[in-house]
């Protein structure tokens, strides 16, 4: 076909390109998510031929385009390539007489990006996209009509030949607890012109801004007299593109990811002048399935029929329907139920599946093939084909891929994903969140940007066959009859697992989230007043805007610098005074805070003028207090002050234990001689000091000899002053 | 060969995706596929209508599963085997009768008489003009004193090939697929046809000043109402509006344009209206051998009210919706449930619909169809008359041999 277009002259061609597009739609379908999400089962299954709800994923995706009219869809295949070909050509796809599916095979694309350009340079040699196209991955689920949104985008696109995209959005509240939408998805800001619907702002939370907050260009005010920013949009990854993107992103070979880098880009950059314009959905169903978590959404919102026709009782792809009961059943008419056992609500039963004696079955998917023993119970778990699960097992929000093996009484706690043909052995509890596969966890992973395909056939195989040898040794991981490696977490991550798994979300992590904002909420409340009194304005707006500890912080730090200009300056002890007391006002500080800083102040110093020896720095110290006693003077004249003063110089002491350390009792010893403490103020601390932790007794004990003989003159002076007395 | 495939293929593949709705548009459809299927089919020397037979029954099968619940296409597959088994008897008693009169031989097979009493006609036409006759004359003609034979379908072409009557093997192979074609000619007539059919005995029932009750939309009641309102009649119409697809609007909107008075109800307040209403008139989506009846979602409601006021419920059906199944567990086997975004906006409730959360989750459910059983059923009309639900089986037995039942 491609040769065709080719032989038509170049002019031709132009002239008629409006024409050609508007004859033939098409699509780019990404089979490759570019990611590790779905680790291990990538990495022997590509994703699109995951099955949900027993049926592939690509196949919702093509026979969602199908009957949207698209005609004509290039499978872009990157890892596995030949597993998702060797389907394609099994399946009706290649002969369906309404669409045209053609594959494209490239190993060498490791992003959303490089595919898009290679789509580029494939396009320049045979001219296979002649307009606007689809831009879609395979495992999207959806039912919303296409050509509408097709013939709006031309519209637009011949009005303003900026308009370059049209995405689409639609309305699903995230969770005001966890910030994660039902897809498990990081919650979505998006701002949007209401009334053109052109895009301003795109921002994915915890990405971009893990403080919580966003942030706006001013000028996008100034451009649009009005904005609509909402966060309770999902991003269904279903674009509108004219040709122009792909060149966009042959020019900006470092767009990497579709929203991360190209929107972004595009948004930004106002030297192209690009736009990207939005469009919602409302009554149509549209989700990709991009981690665990929206592997179990979508999988319910099919069960509860969201995305009809693409339904397990319709058959939309040569899949075999299923027949729906009451209570949103589906069972397969050939699966064997034992009487006794009880298949609960939202439940989907495959074709030649047989359930054994007194199951317990609710709200899950099990593929055709499969062999369930009898007491089992499964729970909110997908079930692929071929698995055997022996009796009693127990198996809750987990994933189990093909021809697993459940030997009797094991059990599988929320959030585990089986991969293929792994053996769980005998009453063996697989612990929740772990991932299991037969092959080994790479070693070496270095990113999320990692590629999903290794030359997947042969690789696998290799891994598959080398393994068979170390069955025997290794396999213990799963107990003594088990098969298979549990993969460990990556660090960091290991928060974030319940956040993408199948199983929902523990009670007692949002039990957790809901205790973090109430204790959020309950500082809020202690800083604002209780009771109906109003404080003044600049006291409100000072207590909302500043921590206490940050005033200090900064009070402490303004006092040292005045400190310091008055010593180098050599300024008068008034005027020091003066402005220490004006910096005591702005801050509202108490006269013992200022002693506190005014003597820190004069310590730093000390320490900061150079010194070789513990003598010199005790001279320094010395000339320092000396000179500067006064201004001290003005602030210590209460005892509580003066012990504020010795705890400041305690705590100096402990910040520097080798410089001022021992210099404390000598200091100590210096401040009482100059009048600055007097002993009432230091016997008091030292009472105070006796009853706390033997770490903090280091400076008491240091200058006990120094206290003692305070205690005794003091003595010796009552008892002088009693002699006094008893001469008078 | 290949672009019939090619064309069941396309069948299949809309039936599949739910793009085709309606039984009437889906049996015409079914009809005419059938019908370049028949003419398609190479048929050998002997058995011929067996191969007809098992051509039309695979490709039937394919048709039925790939939309189980629209009975209609399994209805006209049926109604085309019945033609070609009836074609092939009526051929062979001819040739038989052919042979009886040569030989003077008296053996009396029951269907000499048929095939001796009409010698110039085929046997589906034969057929189709009986069922005409069934129709009872109604007080209406009687007093017009219109002639009863022009009611009598006969179609020129039925009588053109009366000449081809001979015992020659080759030219019996022709013939049995001419008159089979002629056959589905009829029947797709028949289906296009019905609308009118019916809609002619509308005068006989609605009545001057009367208030009739309907609900959701349909072709069939549409001219039911329009040409009793042709005929002078005055009358009013309640629209129940049918929730949740609400196409009871859109009868309203066309009954306005011709000039009824019309009122648009909500569904649930035709149990307060029924009261005040003479009949209930109802198209339906399938009438069951039992005489059930399977209809827009609402119906059962309806039906219900009106026994209770002793109010008439009459059911509109062109034959082609007669299915000769009696209905096992209607509710869900011949359901289908729907998308609930009819019901309600995805994304305003997208809250509630999360089963992570593990504490209730919001189930929607759609059901298209209702089924109304039939004791609740005072008339049947269809092409060829009123009936009473008991005698459904009755016409079932004329339209559908029994050894296609079960396909």
């Amino acid at each position: 076909m491609g040769a065709q277009k080719k032989g038509g002259g170049g002019a031709r061609v132009s002239e008629d390109a409006e024409e050609q597009s508007r004859q033939r739609l098409q699509a780019i379908l990404l089979a490759d998510s570019f990611a590790t999400k779905f680790r291990p089962v990538t990495l022997e299954r590509p994703k699109v031929l995951l099955p949900i709800v027993n049926v592939p994923m690509i196949d919702y995706t093509l026979a969602w385009l199908e009957y949207a009219g698209i005609e004509e869809v290039f499978v872009f295949c990157c890892a596995h390539s030949t597993q998702i070909i060797e389907y394609l050509e099994k399946s009706e796809w290649y002969s369906h007489p309404n669409l045209v599916v053609r594959t494209i095979e490239s190993h060498k694309s490791i992003s959303a990006g490089d595919a898009l350009r290679y789509m580029y340079e494939q396009q320049t040699e045979t001219s296979q996209i002649q307009g606007d196209f689809v831009l879609v991955s395979g495992d999207t689920v959806s039912n919303m009509p296409l050509a509408d949104l097709i013939q709006e985008h031309r519209d637009r696109k011949k009005k303003d030949e900026k308009a370059i995209m049209t995405m689409v959005i639609k309305q699903s509240k995230s969770s005001s607890l966890t910030h994660q939408s039902r897809l498990g998805t990081d919650q979505l800001f998006i701002a949007v012109d209401p009334l053109t619907k052109q895009l301003l702002h795109y921002e994915e939370d915890k990405i971009d801004h893990p403080s919580g907050s966003v942030c706006l260009d001013k000028s996008l005010l100034e451009s649009n007299p009005s904005v609509l920013v909402c966060n309770d949009m999902q991003d269904c990854y279903i674009d509108i593109c004219s040709p122009e993107v792909l060149s966009l992103f042959e020019d900006n070979f470092d767009y990497q990811h579709l929203r991360r880098h190209f929107v972004k880009g595009v948004l930004v950059d106002d030297i192209m002048g690009y736009k990207i314009f939005t469009h919602e959905i409302h009554s149509s169903y549209a989700a990709r399935i991009d981690n665990f978590r929206s592997y179990d959404t979508v999988s319910k919102d099919i069960i509860q029929r969201w995305t009809y026709p693409y339904v397990p009782d319709i058959n939309f792809s040569g899949n075999r329907p299923l027949r729906l009961g009451r209570q949103g059943i589906y069972r397969a008419c050939d699966a064997v139920l034992s009487r006794s056992a009880d298949v609960g609500a939202s439940s989907v039963i495959g074709y030649g599946t047989k359930i054994g004696d007194g199951d317990k079955i609710l709200n899950s998917v099990i593929g055709n093939g499969c062999c369930i023993g009898s007491n089992v119970v499964i729970e909110g778990s997908y079930i692929w084909n071929n698995v055997t699960i022996e009796d009693g097992c127990e198996i809750r929000n987990a994933i189990v891929c093909d021809g697993v093996k459940i030997r009797a009484g094991a059990v599988l706690q929320p959030g585990v994903v089986l991969s293929f043909n792994v053996v769980v052995g005998r009453d063996f509890v697989v612990p929740a969140y772990s991932k299991v596969s037969l092959l080994q966890q790479p070693t070496t992973e270095d990113s999320d940007d990692e590629l999903e395909y290794a030359d997947s056939s042969s690789a696998t195989a290799d891994q598959l066959s080398g393994l068979n040898l170390q069955m025997e040794s290794k396999a213990s991981e799963l107990g003594p009859d088990g098969a298979g490696y549990i993969w460990e977490v990556c660090e960091g991550a290991h928060d974030e697992e319940w956040k993408h798994s199948v199983a929902p979300i523990p009670e007692d992590k949002l039990a957790e989230i809901t205790q973090a904002i109430d204790d959020d909420d309950t500082d809020d409340e202690s800083v604002v007043p209780t009771s109906g009194e109003l404080k003044s304005d600049a006291d409100s707006i000072n207590t909302d805007m500043n921590d206490p500890n940050d005033d200090y912080d900064y009070f402490e730090k303004e006092v040292e610098g005045t400190v310091l200009r008055a010593v180098e300056e050599n300024i008068k002890v008034d005027l020091v005074t003066l402005e220490i007391n004006g910096l005591r006002l702005s801050y509202n500080m108490e006269s013992a805070d200022c002693a506190g800083a005014t003597f820190y102040s004069m310590m730093k110093l000390a320490v900061d003028t150079p010194h070789n020896s513990a003598s010199e720095l005790y001279k320094n110290a010395a000339s320092i207090i000396t000179k500067w006693k006064e201004l001290l003077g003005f602030y210590v004249k209460k005892i509580d002050e003066q012990i504020e003063v010795i705890m400041k110089f305690e705590e100096m002491c402990q910040e520097s234990p080798k410089e001022l350390g021992p210099l404390f009792t000598q200091i100590l010893h210096l401040l009482y001689d100059k009048d600055v403490l007097q002993e009432d103020a230091i016997l008091r601390w030292a009472e105070e000091k006796a009853g706390a932790d033997e770490a903090d007794k280091v400076y008491l004990k240091q200058c006990d000899t120094f206290i003692q003989w305070l205690k005794e003159a003091s003595e010796e002076e009552d008892e002088d002053d009693e002699d006094e007395e008893e001469d008078d | 060969m290949p672009d019939v495939q090619s064309m069941v293929a396309e069948f299949v593949n809309k039936l599949r995706k739910r793009k085709i709705e309606g039984s009437q548009a889906t049996a015409k459809c079914t009809v005419e596929l059938l019908r370049s299927v028949i003419s398609h089919q190479r048929v050998p020397h002997a058995n011929q209508a067996a191969a007809l037979i098992d051509a039309v029954k695979a490709v039937g099968q394919q048709l039925v599963a790939a939309n189980p619940v629209e009975l209609a296409v399994g209805n006209v597959v049926r109604r085309v085997l019945h033609i070609i088994r009836e074609e092939d008897l009526s051929l062979t008693t001819a040739a038989m009768a052919g042979l009886d009169l040569l030989d003077a031989s008296d053996d009396d097979d029951i269907d000499n008489c048929k095939g001796i009493g009409y010698p110039a006609m085929s046997a589906a036409v034969v057929a189709a003009a009986a069922r005409s006759t069934l129709r009872p004359p109604s007080l209406q003609t009687l007093l017009e004193g219109t002639p009863e034979s022009a009611t009598v379908p006969y179609t020129s072409s039925s009588g053109a090939d009366s000449e081809s009557k001979t015992a020659d093997k080759s030219s019996l192979t022709r013939k049995l697929k001419h008159d089979v074609i002629e056959g589905v000619n009829q029947l797709i007539q028949e289906i296009s046809g019905c609308h009118e059919q019916i809609a002619e005995q509308a005068i006989e029932h609605i009545h001057q000043n009367e208030v009739i009750l309907t609900l959701g939309s349909s072709r069939t009641v549409l001219e039911f109402l329009c040409a009793a309102k042709e005929k002078k009649r005055s009358f009013r119409v309640f629209v129940a509006e049918g929730a949740p697809r609400y196409q009871g609007h859109l009868l309203a909107k066309e009954l306005v344009a011709r000039g009824l008075q019309t009122t648009v109800i909500t569904d649930s307040a035709v149990f307060a209206m029924i009261s005040r209403v003479n009949m209930v008139i109802i198209g339906a989506h399938a009438v069951m051998a039992n005489g059930g009846v399977i209809g827009p979602v609402g119906v059962n409601m309806a039906a219900l009210a009106a026994k209770k006021h002793a109010v008439p419920f009459v059911v509109l059906a062109g034959s082609h919706k007669l299915c000769p199944l009696y209905p096992h567990n209607p509710e869900v086997l011949l359901n289908e449930l729907r998308s609930p975004s009819e019901l309600l906006d995805f994304g305003e409730f997208s809250d509630c619909l999360d089963f992570g959360a593990g504490s209730g989750s919001l189930q929607v459910v759609n059901p298209t169809f209702d089924y109304v059983p039939p004791n609740l059923v005072s008339l049947f009309i269809t092409d060829t008359g009123g009936h009473n639900p008991s005698y459904m089986y009755r016409l079932i037995a004329d339209y559908y041999s029994a050894d296609d039942l079960v396909m």
